[in-house]
């Protein structure tokens, strides 16, 4: 399962750089991040190529964080409609979503997209998310893009 | 069942009386006996002919911690060094120590109010006790080892520490009650789960915990991992140690031992007692003591207290759990604001101490503001927004209940709080005023 790495991130300046002045430090390459914001507060979610390193490194430096499990979804081919097929397979199966977002794999312009849901090993979910046509990424074959 | 029943029990007039005639009796004492109080009393502007009733207590000065210290050592003693049979010493973190001591009626006495505290915690004669408080100059581990050994139970004195041989000892001699800290009783269940122990399997049926704040979701927590009844005991050295009150079974306030130690709740502002069931400051008489008997001591613990009767048939007035304390109160809007009142409500929330600050501001013309800073540590992070905003506004709701004034309530990053020798600095007051 892809993990997501989230921080509490207090809103105001200076606060981004601290964060990404750590992953530099441990050398950590980000495939992509989004930031939730609250008004005086924040999440980051960051997708890096490992995970667990960032997670210690940040902590290690004081850092609120968590690794989540989330859903790396991908289409065969990059085509209009994907997102509804997508969303097609979650409400069949119940789930509802969190948080999403998506970037474009870096090696095969594929794009992926990442999803906060409530119970994402849900045996059947990866079942009912190939049937529509599409694949979920495993942690491994996500950081080794 | 009642340790002292013909006491604990008394009629309310009665217990009236005795106390009025006890306090004449301890006002002429201390006058005679201890040069300090007389010096205070005098001036004071007082007469003792005008202590006649337990209501004229009003009438007498407050004694504090400073005056202990300022007395240090024996100063405040209205018996000599060797009429006393055993000495306690407080640790003090700025000056003297705070110095205690007993004259052999006192150790008789509490001896006696231990008796009734353990008993009022459910203790029954047949029992074994097991002793996990300190044993030593800090008051706890002794003061139950009184109360035991009044009661006839069987003692085991552990004293504190030695985690894994509390828990053999535990196993092997199947204690129903256990003293000690209520953190290190959360502290043993880990450690038990760690040995393969299951806590809930364990002999203690009562706990009797005190010498530091607790929570209610503290209570469900050990009673649960434990399956046991938890009781708060509260007390001071200067008073006497643990043993000045004590919850009975029913948990709806501590039973304190009126005729011997006399409550006021005051506004620690003011010095005038607050109506019945407000908040305010614990204030105590020792009625009954020799060695170094205090008069309408500040305890600086801020308490309500109650003279509804009890189901358990006690007569004694009930006091809160603590809800915070005097030392660091603020005056923000015109109402007390304790910072400890804050610590107990994130206390109940997280179930773990969390570093805060209070911030307090005030724009030209405008009311205080009050801001509450709480680091988001690893127990209370939740990885979803939305749960966070809910704890932001738990957190806010809980403490304008408790301080009755707006706030606001801000996350912040772990160790942003600017520290003070490890302890966060938890009051910012930026009114120039």
């Amino acid at each position: 399962m892809a993990k997501q790495l989230t921080i509490f991130m207090e809103n105001r300046p200076g606060r981004m750089k601290s964060i990404s002045d750590v992953l530099l430090e441990n050398n950590l390459n980000i495939w992509a991040f989004t930031i939730q914001d609250r008004g005086e507060f924040g999440l980051m979610k960051l997708i890096v190529d490992k995970p667990e390193k960032a997670q210690l490194a940040l902590a290690d430096c004081g850092f609120a964080c968590v690794l989540k499990d989330v859903l790396a979804v991908t289409a065969e081919k990059d085509q209009p409609g994907n997102l509804d097929k997508l969303t097609t397979a979650l409400l069949e199966k119940g789930v509802n979503v969190k948080d999403a977002y998506g970037f474009v794999s870096p090696k095969d312009r594929q794009g992926i997209c990442l999803m906060e849901v409530d119970n994402p090993n849900d045996l059947g979910l990866e079942e009912t998310i190939a049937a529509h046509g599409f694949t979920l990424l495993t942690g491994k074959e996500l950081y080794e893009l | 069942m009642i340790w002292n029943e013909s006491i604990e029990t008394m009629p309310l007039e009665d217990l009236k009386n005795l106390q009025s005639e006890r306090l004449t009796k301890l006002s002429k004492y201390v006058y005679e006996s201890c040069p300090v109080y007389k010096k205070k009393f005098d001036a004071h502007g007082m007469n003792l002919s005008d202590i006649q009733s337990i209501d004229d207590i009003v009438k007498l000065p407050f004694t504090t911690k400073m005056d202990m210290r300022d007395t240090y050592p024996f100063g405040l003693f209205s018996r000599p060094r060797t009429d006393l049979v055993e000495i306690h010493v407080s640790s003090g973190t700025t000056g003297n120590p705070t110095l205690v001591g007993y004259t052999r009626d006192d150790i008789s006495l509490w001896s006696e109010v231990m008796a009734r505290t353990l008993c009022c915690a459910g203790a029954e004669p047949d029992d074994t006790i097991q002793i996990a408080y300190g044993y030593g100059l800090f008051t706890g581990g002794l003061g139950f080892h009184y109360g035991a050994l009044e009661m006839g139970l069987t003692i085991i004195p552990t004293s504190s520490g030695q985690t894994k041989r509390q828990l053999k000892i535990m196993q092997d001699f199947k204690p129903r009650i256990i003293c000690c800290t209520p953190s290190y009783c959360l502290y043993m269940a880990e450690e038990a789960k760690e040995l393969g122990i299951d806590p809930r399997k364990a002999s203690w049926d009562i706990g009797i915990f005190g010498a530091e704040p607790w929570s209610e979701a503290m209570r469900g927590e050990i009673e649960a991992v434990w399956n046991m009844l938890a009781t708060d005991v509260y007390g001071l050295s200067e008073i006497i140690g643990p043993g000045v009150s004590q919850e009975c079974t029913y948990k709806e306030g501590l039973h304190i031992y009126s005729d011997v130690f006399y409550p006021e709740i005051i506004d620690p502002e003011t010095g005038q007692p607050v109506a019945e069931g407000e908040d305010g400051e614990l204030v105590i008489t020792t009625l009954t003591k020799q060695g170094i008997p205090l008069i309408r001591y500040r305890t600086r613990d801020i308490v309500s207290m109650t003279t509804e009767p009890c189901k358990c048939g006690r007569t004694s007035p009930r006091v809160s759990k603590i809800k915070g304390r005097t030392d660091d109160m603020i005056v923000v809007r015109g109402i007390n604001v304790f910072p400890s009142q804050i610590e107990h409500v994130l206390l109940g929330i997280e179930g773990t101490q969390p570093h805060y600050q209070i911030v307090i501001d005030r724009a030209a013309h405008e009311l205080d503001q009050v801001e509450i800073m709480v680091e988001v540590g690893e127990k209370i992070f939740s990885d979803e927004i939305k749960q966070m905003n809910e704890l932001s506004a738990k957190i806010k709701k809980e403490i304008e209940a408790v301080l009755s004034i707006g706030v606001t309530v801000h996350l912040v990053e772990p160790k942003t709080i600017e520290r003070s020798m490890g302890k966060s600095k938890r009051v910012v007051d930026k009114r120039s005023l």
